[in-house]
């Protein structure tokens, strides 16, 4: 089947997908987008996190099928159009919050929309929207850091 | 595999209809998983992420109707007044992107004995409004879960809505897990006051074949609970009553050994928690009563 959806502001289609392929799958094999990373595929470890609609969800869990006209937010489309890192990404950097960089995309994603909607969020807040991302490097605490540190960058810049 | 996409409720009927084997996808946080890991391959995928009236709810009168994809995130954030117990729950479900797809309805058709909500419905007691082209009917909690993963669902129906009874007293739901996040339920325990009523309604997860309520231990405090006059004297529980509550809450469950724990840790951590949960309700029934009471006269 053909599937068409909006993907970090452009209109993208994807030809011959299978029924029950991923959104994830069209994302990384079909559409040359492969910052959504494809970990436990049963939505465990949160890697690949993107937006759909502006919601936080698994990539992995949503039948391809099911993005059909819908707007999807990746990894890929936090960075401004001349390359340069969003706040979170350039906060990740500077707080040493990437280590091996696989559990780094669906973070970032999630840290993004907690940002926006939780502008000086809480420890706990944090810790909550970050609750469905594993980092097996087990950098929790630089995580942490670059949440705090985004927020506080998010801030000044008000 | 063909990828059924229905526009209105109507079409979702009646493509269920034409293909019985369909299978329902909503949040596909079952669905997928099964389909990624090559354990499920369905001759025909059922989105029902367009119907839109799915993703919403009533609460007027005395009860909620539920829309059977509403996420859990919008219980938890929506409901919490009306269905305290079944807000708790869903805050713990998995992580924020997990609750941000699933819903009741898809915690009722798989019916799987870990479902998280289950306890709740169970305890906060109503039905599952299921429909097919031949008609709805409401199905009682109580006689949905037919074994493991087996409901009592008729191939060519769909779950609408749950009912919900709104709270009349306080609500309570515990779960044990590794941690708070990414936990399916060693076994949990649900329960909620009806002081309407004056009954106490529980559910247990994750410790027998389906989910079960502990209907002798339901029975046991209820007429306890009505012996001593605590419905109106606002006393505390007696901790012999307590204890034996826990006790025939542990005696009403038939879990097993596996992975995740132990049948005899199960029925352990249901008793802590089912004397634990009394213990809050109460307490917070009993706050009540004593400020309507401390009420100055209007």
């Amino acid at each position: 089947m053909r599937v068409t959806f909006t993907v970090n502001g452009r209109r993208q289609e994807a030809d011959d997908v299978w029924e029950g392929e991923s959104l994830l799958y069209v994302l990384r094999e079909r559409m040359g987008l492969p910052g959504s990373k494809n970990a436990c595929e049963q939505g465990e470890c949160g890697s690949c996190t993107v937006r759909l609609d502006g919601v936080p969800v698994c990539s992995c869990l949503v039948a391809a099928g099911q993005a059909e006209g819908r707007e999807v937010v990746t990894v890929e489309g936090l960075a401004g159009k001349d390359g340069r890192l969003s706040t979170v990404q350039q906060a990740f950097v500077d707080a040493g919050a990437v280590q091996c960089g696989f559990c780094t995309p669906g973070l970032l994603v999630a840290a993004d929309e907690l940002l926006e909607r939780t502008p000086e969020p809480s420890d706990g807040d944090i810790r909550e929207a970050l609750s469905g991302n594993l980092c097996r490097c087990t950098g929790y605490e630089k995580i942490l850091d670059a949440v705090r540190l985004a927020a506080a960058r998010t801030g000044e810049a008000v | 595999m063909d990828f059924l996409r229905p526009a209105s409720w109507q079409e979702a009927l009646a493509a269920k209809a034409e293909h019985p084997a369909a299978v329902p996808i909503a949040g596909g946080t079952d669905v997928m998983v099964e389909i990624n890991f090559d354990h499920r391959r369905p001759e025909y995928l059922l989105d029902l992420n367009r119907i839109g009236e799915l993703e919403e709810w009533e609460a007027d009168g005395d009860t909620v109707r539920l829309g059977a994809s509403v996420p859990y995130t919008r219980i938890m954030e929506g409901l919490r007044a009306e269905l305290p117990g079944l807000a708790l729950a869903a805050h713990t479900v998995a992580s924020p992107q997990i609750r941000n797809r699933g819903g009741v309805g898809g915690n009722l058709g798989t019916a799987s004995p870990a479902g998280d909500a289950h306890p709740a419905l169970l305890a906060g007691g109503g039905a599952v409004e299921a429909e097919s082209v031949r008609g709805t009917r409401m199905i009682p909690i109580d006689d949905f879960y037919l074994g493991v993963k087996r409901n009592a669902l008729a191939p060519d129906e769909l779950i609408r809505a749950v009912h919900l009874k709104k709270a009349t007293g306080p609500q309570q739901f515990s779960k044990v897990g590794t941690r708070n996040a990414m936990v399916i339920a060693v076994c949990a325990f649900g329960i909620a006051l009806h002081p309407d009523l004056r009954t106490v309604r529980t559910g247990i997860g994750s410790a027998a074949p389906t989910p079960i309520r502990a209907t002798t231990a339901e029975e046991f405090l209820t007429a306890a609970l009505e012996e001593g006059g605590f419905w109106d004297n606002g006393k505390a529980v007696p901790p012999s009553v307590a204890r034996q509550f826990a006790d025939l809450v542990a005696g009403a469950a038939n879990p097993i050994d596996d992975v995740r724990g132990t049948a005899s840790y199960r029925r352990h951590a249901l008793a802590v928690m089912a004397r634990r949960t009394l213990g809050w309700t109460w307490e917070q029934y009993r706050g009540k009563q004593q400020d309507e009471r401390n009420q100055p006269c209007a």
